[in-house]
Parts: C-alpha cells; sequence; structure tokens
C-alpha cells in the first residue's frame, strides 16, 4: 500500500489557525456562535477551534459532538452495525450559528445525515460546514464554506486524517490501494 | 462488536459480551429521551407488534414508547380484545399478524417458553417482554445496566434479590445476567418461595433478610404476588411484611450506600415501606427511565 503524507503537524496546526481566523472574519466575532463536532474526529477539531478562537478573541464558544450513526441512510449496505456513540449538546441550538466540524467531505452524506439530527434539536440561525480536507466525489449538493485543504483523489484512494487524542501523531494520510 | 442475534428470548443463552455491547449502547441512547424532539430517524418503515397476553403497564408503555422514539410503527394487541378469545391459536394469530409484513413481535404469555416457540413459527424478531415463570429479559438488563451505572461495575457486586424467587420471571433473568457479569447473588425468602435446585444456578440462599441486609451492596426487592397468599406458600401478608418486607428500621442495617431496586409495582407496606420507597437510594423510577433506553437499544440491535 503507498502512503503519501499531505499534511504534518505543524501544517495541520497552520490550516486550524487559518480556518478559526476565517471562521471570526466571516460571522464578525464570537455573537451567538456554536461548535459542534461530529464523531470522532470532527468533535476533537471542534474542541481545537474552540481553543484558537479563544486565543484569537479571549471568547469561549459552547461545544456539541453530534453522532449520526442513528440518522445514516446506508444501514443495509454497510457490513458490520456501527457502534452507537453519545450525542452532546447541551445548549440550546435556537438562533444560534452553528459551526459544523467534521475531518474529511466526501459524498456528503454525513454531513445530510448532521444537519437532520442538528435541526432535531433546535432551530439554528444559520449552520455553517468547516472541514479539514474535501476530497471530492459529492452525492449529494452540499459544499463546506471553511476548507482546510482541496484534496483532489480517486475513489481507490483514502483519505485518513490522524490526531493525537485517537491515533499516534497529527498527520492527514492518503493511502492508495495497490491493484490487485 | 458484531450483533448476529434476530431474536431476544432471555439472558441465559447471551454471551458476557453481547449483554456488555447491549448496555454500552443504552447508554448512547439515553440522551434522546432527554430532547425536546425525543425522537431520531432510525426505524424508519419498520412495524412492530406488542402481543401482550397478561396485563401489564409499564413494560409495554416502554417498549412502545422505545419504538416511536426510533421512529418505528406499533400496534398494541392485548389478548381480551383480539380473536384469542374466539379460540385462535398462538401460532395462528402470529402467522396472521406476520402476514401483514411486520418486523418484530413483543411478546409477554403466561407460558414459561412460548416467545421461543413463537421465535420458530414466525419469520419476524421476537422479543420476550416476560413468559411466565421463566426469564424477563429486558427488565434484567435495565436492571443490571441501573446497578452498573450506580455502582461502576458489576463484577464482584453483592446483590440480594427479596421475594417470590419461585414464580419471578425478574429473578431469573437478573440472577443469569449478573452471574455472567461476575456478581455474587444472594436469593432471600421463605422457604416455600424458593425453587428446588436453585443453587444450581450458581446462587446463594438465605431465609432470613436480618441476616443478609448489613452485607449487601444491592436490594433487588421483588414484588409479592398477593394471589400467592392464598395459595398457602406463607402464612399472611402480615407476617411476609415483618419478616421480609424493607423498612425504615432494617435499612439503617445496611450499608450506607446500598442501591434499592423494585422491578414494579410495589405494594407498599408489604415488601417495602413507603419511606424507602421515598429514600433517595431508591432507584425505581431511574429504573423505569432506564427501561426505556435499554428497549430501544434492544430494537436498534433486532432490527438493524
Amino acid at each position: 500500500m503507498e502512503k503519501i503524507q499531505i499534511m504534518n503537524e505543524a501544517a495541520l496546526e497552520r490550516t486550524m489557525t487559518r480556518l478559526a481566523h476565517e471562521i471570526l472574519d466571516r460571522n464578525k466575532g464570537t455573537q451567538d456562535l456554536v461548535l459542534v463536532g461530529i464523531k470522532r474526529r470532527g468533535d476533537i477539531l471542534a474542541r481545537r477551534l474552540a481553543c484558537k478562537i479563544r486565543e484569537i478573541t479571549k471568547k469561549s464558544l459552547k461545544v456539541g459532538t453530534l453522532d449520526i450513526t442513528l440518522y445514516r441512510d446506508d444501514f443495509t449496505t454497510i457490513a458490520a452495525q456501527p457502534v452507537v456513540h453519545k450525542t452532546e449538546i447541551n445548549f440550546n441550538l435556537n438562533g444560534k450559528k452553528v459551526i459544523l466540524v467534521d475531518d474529511v467531505l466526501f459524498t456528503g452524506r454525513t454531513i445530510r445525515a448532521a444537519i437532520d439530527e442538528l435541526i432535531d434539536f433546535g432551530r439554528p440561525a444559520l449552520i455553517q460546514l468547516v472541514v479539514l480536507i474535501d476530497r471530492g466525489h459529492r452525492e449529494l449538493p452540499i459544499r463546506a464554506d471553511y476548507v482546510g485543504k482541496n484534496l483532489p483523489t480517486s475513489l481507490k484512494e483514502i483519505v485518513a486524517v490522524r490526531l493525537k487524542e485517537l491515533d499516534k501523531a497529527d498527520e492527514v494520510v492518503i493511502t492508495r490501494e495497490e491493484k490487485a | 462488536m458484531d450483533w448476529k442475534r434476530k431474536h431476544l428470548l432471555g439472558l441465559e443463552e447471551l454471551e458476557v459480551e453481547e449483554i456488555e455491547h447491549i448496555l454500552d449502547t443504552t447508554d448512547s441512547f439515553r440522551e434522546i429521551s432527554t430532547r425536546a424532539i425525543k425522537k431520531v430517524p432510525t426505524l424508519r418503515g419498520k412495524t412492530i407488534v406488542n402481543l401482550f397476553f397478561e396485563p401489564s403497564t409499564r413494560t409495554r408503555t416502554s417498549f412502545e414508547l422505545a419504538a416511536k422514539r426510533l421512529s418505528a410503527d406499533t400496534v398494541s394487541i392485548s389478548a381480551q380484545t383480539s380473536s384469542v378469545v374466539k379460540g385462535e391459536t398462538l401460532k395462528d394469530t402470529a402467522r396472521n399478524i406476520e402476514a401483514m409484513q411486520i418486523d418484530a413481535i413483543i411478546m409477554r404469555h403466561s407460558m414459561s417458553g412460548a416467545p421461543h416457540f413463537l421465535s420458530r413459527c414466525v419469520k419476524a424478531s421476537v422479543i420476550n417482554a416476560g413468559d411466565g415463570c421463566h426469564e424477563h429479559p429486558t427488565q434484567g438488563l435495565l436492571d443490571i445496566f441501573t446497578m452498573r451505572e450506580k455502582k461502576g461495575s458489576i463484577k464482584g457486586l453483592k446483590v440480594a434479590i427479596v421475594g417470590d424467587i419461585a414464580h419471578s420471571r425478574v429473578a431469573r433473568s437478573n440472577i443469569w445476567g449478573l452471574k455472567k457479569l461476575g456478581a455474587e447473588v444472594i436469593v432471600v425468602a421463605p422457604p416455600t418461595l424458593i425453587p428446588m435446585g436453585i443453587e444450581e444456578m450458581g446462587v446463594k440462599v438465605c431465609f432470613s433478610l436480618d441476616e443478609v441486609i448489613g452485607k449487601v451492596d444491592v436490594l433487588n426487592i421483588l414484588r409479592i404476588q398477593l394471589e400467592r397468599q392464598k395459595c398457602g406458600l406463607f402464612p399472611s401478608i402480615r407476617e411476609y411484611s415483618r419478616l421480609y418486607g424493607v423498612t425504615v428500621d432494617r435499612l439503617k442495617k445496611a450499608k450506607k450506600d446500598i442501591l434499592v431496586m423494585h422491578p414494579g409495582p410495589v405494594n407498599l407496606g408489604v415488601e417495602m415501606a413507603a419511606e424507602v420507597a421515598n429514600d433517595p437510594r431508591t432507584v425505581i423510577l431511574e429504573q423505569v427511565t432506564n427501561g426505556v433506553a435499554i428497549r430501544m437499544a434492544v430494537l436498534y440491535l433486532l432490527l438493524q
């Protein structure tokens, strides 16, 4: 299996700083802003963005986590039953500007499920999407408002975001399945 | 873990990993019932039939709410208002219901083994909601879930089950599950309410509540079925209450952090004093809340 590093720890750190600035710029500050990360790596990125925003503005944003397992549309097509994790949004979403965070944007189906779940929690003023990597191949009309890196890929390639909290290092790698 | 089972008939046949997987999944489902919109779309398009041949408030409502919160469609049939009174057999009733394209049957029946029989007659998933004196797996699971939540772990926990062990499906499901997860179980009752050979399930038997109350971490108190008293299994309700009822005085002898449980409905003043039912260490209503989450987890695992 061929493996190429797309982002190392320093690059990932710089990208997160830039994304934090872009979010603040577009929303003109932190008024009504909340972060919601999609498990299991989006929620870690959401917490890191909250840290960056605190460093910049000295304001703490609320961070929630979303487990979209129960909203998936592919139960019948995936082999193993996915483990259900907890959704934790301990604040009211009504009228809030929700920044939805995920690691990789691919088909868009995860985001569809996440938006459906968010709306079951209330009526946000708006939802914006931030992703670390946009690898293309959308199957739904969904796009990200903030992108860490656009990464054109083929369907045979696998993009993996690795984060210290769950994996050994902070990096983004792309692997290609060898032809048999 | 990879869930393979189609039916939930009892805790006896479940592996330790399967029980733990249900408990872990339950933890995630509990949050849904605290949302403003208590519904997720997971079982949209599935049809679930509640087939109850015995009366029930808690279990039937709990299963129905669990199914509805997962967006399944539910139908409730009680034996008294169905064709069962015209003499239709269980097999025929079930196969006719199944012909309407349903996905699961939740059944309570007075005969032990009825859901096992049903699971061989139909293609739908069968969930045992209590069969005779045999098992009541979701009650066992929700009791164990509540104990694990309050005490951290089941391993090494000392649990006393007090009451009519002989006729209790709740006791059997508790014993199977708790023993598998490494708890020590003591059954406490007058000799006439202890079934022969119960020791083979790996439990200790004690005829005196006063002897064990100071040593255990959990008291799971069963309902005294008042109709049993007429069969002469114990001399009077009053005597039972005096020897086996959990009173304020008796509870003073227990560990400070004892957990007091009851599957309901409670006969206040018989197996449990009203003051005990309202004690902060008594978690009867939390058991009911957890019951909905357990049943959501079970329906999700079996039907998804």
